[in-house]
């Protein structure tokens, strides 16, 4: 094990609505067997959840992978998506651009992105039309 | 008593170390070990799914036997509201609750009557708006311990109310000492359970420092003994105190059924219950008010230590609407509250060192990579994955999966072919 941190990878099918979400429960799983505290677990199942799902939603899948160091459990999402194209916009509460096909599966709301704030210690998004996403964010482990 | 008593326990001699139990674990505290079952009691829920999937009825619930009546001079009965369920003829709760007396009990106290208490107190710290949605009902002790070692971020969503069966015993005994002026010691106070989880919980409950409960029997074990007295001609004491809102705690959906929002989910069977908190940890129910998950298919109704068909004992609970004409006194304010805090258990960790688990965790993987990812079970351990977790752990072997040790003797065949050649 290099450096103190151990690493995971997910590709996510952007095909197959059905199993959106098994990433960010293996994520769970995994966090729970190192010992993470309960909440912090929790802040990187609701991060991680909503960007799963925002993957196969908008960007026809793409990857997610974690590094867990004591201090600190960092993920990274990537996407070829079509790119979001106003980043402010798409920050704030109830700004959604889903299909009503989408909203009617009770996704869509808009809350993705300011969820994923929300429940993280940083968070970076970096997003070019017709290149795709990539977001990292951060959330710290407090002892 | 020790620290972690299980009422789910072994029996050696009926065990022919086959994989069913190991497999339906839902937190894998089950191995087969030197041809016979080994239940890890610190990871154990009390779910009771290893007691019916086992086809050699080797898996068993310790609960009392009735001579333990004798070490008292005034025995109440605590039937829980799955018992009324499981008479074919019985229409009047109160002929049943007087057979059961019968059986040799002074009195009896309805736990479905303490399960109506607890109904009006959720109601009021609902409406006080200050417990975390949604709200996990704590009524099933086997989902309170899944939450605590599976979910542990969810437990400040758990209603943090006492159970009914102990608030029953509370009651009961304090009912009983103004009556008689007994000590609390000659008093003996039994609950007559459907699962192996309330029998535990009878001994060491959740939430409460002190049980008010000396034993358990379980409804089977009552069964054949109440039936003679149910057609007794004898007049009938009025016993039955609660009315549908606490028998329809039996079946999924009665606890939430009483509450003051149609905005609930109830969920039965343990698999299910899973799900379902997955998704509350994803944050996907931030809108629902209270979810009642129950471990076992029905509700209580489906305990394994019931006598009749779940679905039966169901329509048979239903059907008692209708016969209770009552409306049960329920008192304004009763102390509910848990009075110790429940907390996260730990025993799924690899290690209290996150870089130490961090390393184990790595050569987990690597020793999965390498096995055949089939799940047999042969090995003792419930998947692929679980063994290679035990071997971390230092609890297996590599060859003891079957496939591996088949490639090292065909390794050291091989090895001495060369010998032989030299």
């Amino acid at each position: 094990m290099a450096d103190n941190s151990y690493k995971l990878h997910f590709d996510i099918d952007g095909e197959d609505f059905s199993v959106a979400g098994e990433a960010s429960s293996n994520i769970k799983k995994v966090l729970s067997k190192l010992g993470v505290a309960p909440d912090v677990v929790r802040k990187v199942a609701v991060a991680t959840y909503e960007g799963e799902i925002n993957m196969v939603i908008h960007a026809d899948g793409g990857t997610i992978d974690v590094e867990v160091t004591p201090e600190c459990i960092k993920i990274l999402l990537k996407d070829r998506g079509p790119g979001i194209a106003s980043v402010d916009q798409a920050m704030q509460e109830g700004y959604s651009t889903a299909s009503d096909e989408v909203r009617n599966l009770g996704f869509g709301a808009g809350m993705g992105l300011p969820n994923m704030r929300k429940y993280t210690d940083y968070m970076n998004v970096d997003s070019v039309v017709g290149v795709g996403t990539t977001i990292e964010m951060h959330v710290n482990i407090n002892k | 008593m020790s620290e972690i008593f299980h009422s789910v326990t072994l029996d050696k001699d009926k065990c022919h170390g086959c994989t069913n139990c190991i497999k339906l674990c839902p937190t894998q505290a089950i191995r087969v070990r030197d041809g016979k079952a080994k239940i890890i009691k610190e990871r154990c829920i009390d779910c009771g799914e290893c007691i019916r999937v086992c086809p050699y009825h080797a898996k068993k619930a310790i609960t009392d036997s009735l001579e333990i009546l004798n070490d008292f001079k005034y025995n109440i009965a605590l039937p829980a509201p799955t018992f009324y369920g499981q008479f074919a003829k019985v229409k009047d709760i109160n002929v049943l609750l007087n057979a059961l007396k019968k059986v040799g009990f002074d009195d009896i106290f309805e736990v479905a009557y303490a399960a109506q208490i607890i109904t009006n107190e959720t109601r009021k710290l609902m409406e006080m708006g200050e417990l975390e949605k949604p709200v996990i009902s704590s009524a099933c002790p086997t989902v309170v311990k899944l939450i605590c070692s599976r979910f542990p971020s969810l437990i400040n969503h758990i209603l943090p109310v006492i159970s009914p069966m102990n608030l029953a015993a509370r009651l009961a005994r304090e009912v009983a000492k103004e009556h008689t002026g007994l000590s609390d010691a000659q008093i003996g106070v039994f609950f007559i359970t459907p699962c192996a989880a309330k029998a535990t919980c009878a001994h060491i409950p959740i939430g409460a420092a002190k049980t008010y409960i000396n034993g358990t029997f379980s409804i089977k074990d009552m069964y054949l003994k109440v039936l003679p007295h149910l057609s007794s001609k004898e007049s009938l004491d009025e016993l039955s105190k609660a009315d549908f809102n606490g028998v329809c705690w039996a079946v999924s959906g009665g606890e939430a059924s009483g509450l003051a929002t149609e905005n609930y989910i109830a969920v039965d069977g343990i698999h299910n219950v899973i799900e379902v908190m997955e998704a509350i940890e994803d944050g996907k129910m931030n809108d629902i008010d209270f979810v009642e998950g129950v471990a076992c298919v029905g509700g209580c109704v489906g305990g394994p230590l019931n006598v009749e068909n779940n679905f039966v004992a169901k329509s048979r609970i239903k059907k008692l609407r209708a016969s209770i004409d009552k409306k049960a006194v329920i008192p304004e304010s009763v102390d509910v509250m848990w009075d110790i805090p429940v907390v996260q258990n730990t025993a799924m960790n690899l290690d209290d060192d996150i870089i130490v688990a961090m390393q184990k965790m790595e050569q987990m993987y690597k020793i999965y990579d390498e096995l055949p990812k089939l799940d047999c079970g042969s090995c003792g351990s419930p998947s692929c994955k679980t063994l290679s977790e035990d071997i971390v752990r230092g609890f297996a072997k590599e060859t003891d999966c079957i496939f591996k040790l088949r490639e090292k003797i065909a390794e050291l065949a091989q090895e001495m072919m060369n010998i032989d050649k030299h």
